[in-house]
């Protein structure tokens, strides 16, 4: 067996053993560094954001180590397995959200959470996951790229949980529900044309969506638009997260020395807004940094899915990795004031642990995909 | 079904995936640029608005208010202090139902009305999230109990303060004047940034004169400030200077001599160093207490004072205007002279009224029978109108006027104090201007005895009186000695402010007048011979009785036998020793009657104070 054909390496010789080890143990070393290295520097600047709560920093190692088993316990599970459930885990996922709109549990205001008697969950994490896999199992056997009618099943497959979730409402996670699939179909090449028609219609469909928004999501748009109309109230957040990066300036204040997070100036430091924590005692080269580790994490698991032997597995990892990248993305627009506050958290390195737990076990999937590759004939 | 049919194209399919793949790239590559473009647009290009803003966030300048300066007599009395109290104050803001929360303080110590009354004016004008006095100078008793019940009465604390005394209260209380809490008013003549975090400015009298000296300068402190606006920690500290000291020329010895020595009498003492202007006693009567001002004082009290006929408020001294009297012949004496009009051995016939060339009607002197034949020292000896009649008339109203202005008669002296009246030293061109009337000889006469519309302050008398006294010196009258520089002990001595001097064609003017005075005291006939007995030094002096109510022109009364509101105002000016004046006095005692029965002994009081005591 050469290590060559898994893995495409250059240099076969040294470190073989250690690589059939991780094979067999289903783990992808790359990205695996990469994500802990993330993880790390998410733990030193939770330490600082919170006020050096050494509490706080515990639970989010508890978090990290709890998702870090369900990454590699996701792993374990070969993709073809995995294409098996997901019809199931798709439907368990719109029962789920259904049942949360009936007797959810409501917090900040959204009704979003289900006691499952140890713990409670958010279904709509499910569906980050459910959602591109089930568009990739669809469009598994068919030919690519789709023709127009199964790009309709897909958008079906989509709008359904997204507008279970948006009804809760969970507008973040929703608007990362529709990426999510739509990358999928971006990597079973749906055609420009269409892309752009999409983009159009959604354009279009602005004023119908602001229709239906809550009056706070209206207000995160408006105040988006122009964060000076509301410098106390809803602007604050925005204001100070641009205050905090501006100050930090090209190399930062320092570690445990932004006084925008430390003299709570910057709400949701911790959270949502920690990347303007990051950024005000790091300052740019830090942030540069981070994105540099980001981008590595997205372009492996491109690479993942470009290696990827089966359809199904090419399109989740495609649709994976750029889900990744959207989340990192929208998460730093809306603390730059690029994009409106859609509550986000910042992957691997915002305080929280539902969303961790989704983005490892996606993480899971992209090694389990790499690692049961079958062997192809030379 | 579709599916079958469709076959699927391997190789097609993994360069599609490639291609898609590279697409990504690229657009997560522009998506990156976006992001870091905005990134550098934040944190370099605007990178110093941020921290400005930042900054401002968290950076809170906070004053420090300096501690005002203390005032003492020319000997080191102390007559203004600060002292620490205790006072319970109220932050509306916190405070829910602010009725219950004063009924339940009353339960743990008094709070009378007039507290309530002031506390609620206060908070009328203040910002709701700031700490207002509800009671001032609570007893450590009262302390002990709020504390013990204080997690009861959120919003309500008990803060420590420096209050403004006046230990020696009501002595000078119209010179040394008093602070008061900062009002509306106050701002508008002082920086409010200079007064942020001070609660009392000056009010009146020194307090008030000498307010930017006795402030000092406002310090300011660089706090750390959470978003909730919590100090955290002082990152820099500019301390305030303290206010000066301030050192007056009063002497508080005989400040208190002269206020015991008008007993119940309204009225005023001004006394004089006349070398250097120096004021050594000011004293207007009735006093009051300077105190309660200080944190507010109640309305029902201010009206009792307002509304004492006596009128203690009000300061005699500088602001009450009175007429002369007989007290304005020495220097209507001394213009008789320097005009060419008597001489020192040139008389006057007094039968005991005076006529006008041509015209019938007589105006009568103080004495029924007249005094005979009458010199100058004569006349300022014992009085004799009809001698200034005719001096007067001869003299003319102008040149009276131009004179005696030179005295400072008819303007302010120009003491550190605020609102000093100008007087009135009545010409034609006055009585034109003001009463669209002509000036009639008749007036003349009655302006040369210190009557008619002549009038004068009690400061005025005093400071030309000192020009008499030093031969024509002139200097202003002054409260401020020195001032003390807390910080560094500097003391700094405020020189005298010279005027120009009189220049008489002789100078033995001045000896032929101040010789004539010295027998006001010294001859048998002197007006003021009553306080000649046991007199260590020589006093020239000049008495006065001021008609307050015209009884008609010859109408001899018994002043004894007059209620007191109708009798006349005595007054009194003299200096000592004559040959060599350490102090000048004038006094005048409201409804006292003769100058040389009331007004004359508290100015021997005060010199006997002055000239025996000193050098304890």
């Amino acid at each position: 067996m050469s290590s060559r054909l898994l893995i495409g390496d250059t240099e076969p010789a040294r470190g073989a053993g250690m690589r059939r080890l991780t094979v067999r143990l289903h783990i992808d070393p790359p990205l695996l560094i990469a994500v802990a290295t993330v993880a790390l520097i998410g733990l030193a600047i939770l330490y600082s954001a919170t006020d050096q709560d050494m509490q706080h920093v515990w639970k989010q190692i508890l978090r990290l180590g709890v998702a870090t088993v369900g990454m590699f316990m996701v792993a374990q599970v070969p993709p073809h397995w995995l294409k098996r459930i997901t019809p199931a885990a798709f439907a368990t996922g719109i029962l789920l959200l259904i049942a949360v709109l009936i007797v959810g549990y409501t917090g900040k205001g959204a009704q979003r959470w289900l006691n499952l008697g140890l713990f409670r969950f958010q279904p709509a994490e499910i569906m980050k996951l459910a959602v591109p896999m089930m568009i990739a199992w669809y469009l598994d056997d068919r030919a690519l790229p789709p023709r127009g009618s199964y790009v309709a099943v897909c958008a079906l497959m989509i709008l359904v949980p997204v507008g279970l979730i948006a009804k809760q409402p969970d507008l973040g996670t929703a608007l990362l529900v529709t990426g999510a699939g739509f990358f999928v179909l971006f990597f079973a090449g749906l055609r420009w044309r269409l892309i752009l028609g999409l983009l159009l219609l959604g354009a279009a469909l602005i004023p119908v969506l602001w229709h239906f928004m809550h009056g706070y999501q209206r207000q995160r748009v408006l105040i988006f638009l122009n964060p000076e109309s509301d410098p106390l109230g809803s602007g604050y957040h925005i204001i100070q997260s641009m205050i905090a990066l501006g100050s930090g300036g090209l190399y930062g204040k320092g570690w445990l020395n932004g006084t925008q997070s430390h003299l709570n100036f910057l709400p949701e430091g911790s959270t949502d807004f920690i990347l303007a924590v990051f950024g005000e005692e790091f300052g740019l080269f830090g942030i540069l940094v981070l994105f540099a580790l980001y981008l590595f994490i997205v372009v492996r698991s491109l690479y993942i899915a470009v290696q990827a032997q089966t359809t199904f597995t090419r399109l989740l990892a495609g649709g994976l990795a750029l889900t990744f990248f959207f989340y990192v993305f929208v998460n730093a627009g809306m603390v730059t004031g690029l994009l409106p506050v859609v509550g986000l958290p910042l992957p691997l390195i915002s305080y929280g642990g539902t969303s961790m737990v989704t983005v490892m076990a996606g993480f899971g999937i992209l090694m389990s995909i790499h690692t049961h590759r079958k062997l192809l004939p030379t | 079904m579709a599916r079958g049919i469709t076959l699927k194209d391997y190789p097609a399919e993994n360069r599609l995936t490639i291609a898609r793949a590279t697409w990504a790239v690229v657009i997560i590559g522009l998506l990156l640029t976006l992001l870091i473009g905005r990134l550098v647009y934040l944190q370099v290009v605007l990178h110093e608005h941020y921290t400005t803003l930042s900054k401002e966030n968290w950076v809170k300048l906070l004053p420090v208010p300096p501690t005002r300066g203390l005032i003492y007599d020319r000997n080191g009395v102390l007559l203004a202090e600060n002292v620490p109290t205790y006072n319970l104050e109220i932050t509306p803001e916190q405070v829910k139902d602010l009725k219950a929360v004063i009924s339940g303080l009353r339960k743990l110590m008094p709070i009378s009305d007039a507290d309530v009354e002031a506390f609620r004016r206060l908070m009328a004008q203040k910002p709701r999230f700031e700490s207002i006095p509800l009671r001032f100078h609570l007893t450590p008793r009262e302390v002990a109990r709020f504390a013990v019940d204080r997690w009861r009465f959120p919003g309500v604390e008990v803060t420590a303060r420096l209050s403004r005394h006046y230990p020696l209260a009501p002595l000078a209380v119209h010179d040394i004047g008093y602070v008061g809490r900062i009002d509306v008013a106050d701002l508008q003549r002082v920086s409010a940034g200079e007064y942020a975090g001070t609660s009392y400015i000056g009010k009146t009298g020194i307090e008030r004169h000498y307010e930017s000296i006795l402030h000092g300068a406002v310090g300011l402190e660089q706090v750390e400030a959470n978003a909730q606006g919590r100090t955290l920690r002082v990152l820099k500290r500019d301390a305030p200077h303290p206010g000066d000291n301030l050192y007056l020329t009063l002497d508080a010895n005989l400040q208190a001599t002269a206020q015991k020595a008008m007993g119940d009498y309204g009225g005023a003492v001004v006394a004089l160093d006349p070398h250097n202007g120096d004021i050594l006693a000011m004293v207007s009567t009735p006093v009051y207490n300077p105190n309660p001002f200080v944190n507010g004082i109640s309305s029902k009290a201010y009206r009792v004072l307002h509304t004492n006929p006596g009128h203690p408020l009000f300061d005699r001294a500088i602001r009450g205007l009175y007429a002369p009297g007989s007290t304005i012949k020495p220097f209507m004496a001394l213009a008789g002279l320097q005009y060419g009009v008597i001489t020192p051995a040139s008389t006057v016939y007094c039968p005991g009224y005076y006529q006008l060339p041509g015209d019938s009607r007589k105006y009568w002197g103080w004495k029924r029978g007249g005094h005979g034949i009458v010199d100058l020292r004569k006349a300022i000896t014992q009085s004799c109108d009809i001698y200034f009649y005719t001096l007067a008339h001869e003299l003319g109203i102008e040149r009276m006027h131009a004179f005696l202005s030179r005295f400072g008669f008819g303007e302010p002296t120009g003491v550190d104090l605020p609102g000093e009246k100008n007087g009135l030293l009545p010409s034609p061109e006055w009585k034109r201007a003001t009463r669209h009337q002509p000036w009639y000889p008749g007036e003349t006469l009655i302006n040369g005895i210190g009557q008619g519309f002549t009038l004068v302050t009690p400061l005025q008398l005093a400071a030309a009186t000192a020009t008499l006294a030093t031969h024509g010196r002139r200097v202003v009258p002054h409260l401020l000695y020195a001032t003390r520089d807390p910080a560094t002990g500097r003391l700094s001595v405020v020189p005298p402010r010279h005027l120009p001097a009189i220049l008489l064609s002789h100078p033995s003017y001045w000896k032929d007048v101040i010789t004539s005075m010295t027998d006001v005291v010294g001859n048998i006939h002197g007006t003021a011979h009553a306080i000649d007995r046991g007199l260590r030094y020589t006093v020239a002096g000049k008495t006065g009785t001021a008609q307050l109510f015209g009884t008609g022109q010859g109408a001899y009364r018994d002043e004894a036998t007059v209620p007191r509101r109708l009798r006349d105002n005595a007054l009194f000016i003299g200096f000592a020793p004559a040959e060599n004046p350490r102090i000048v006095v004038a006094v005048i005692v409201e409804h006292g009657g003769y100058g040389g029965v009331t007004a004359a002994p508290i100015a021997r009081k005060v010199m006997d104070e002055y000239l025996l005591k000193e050098g304890r």
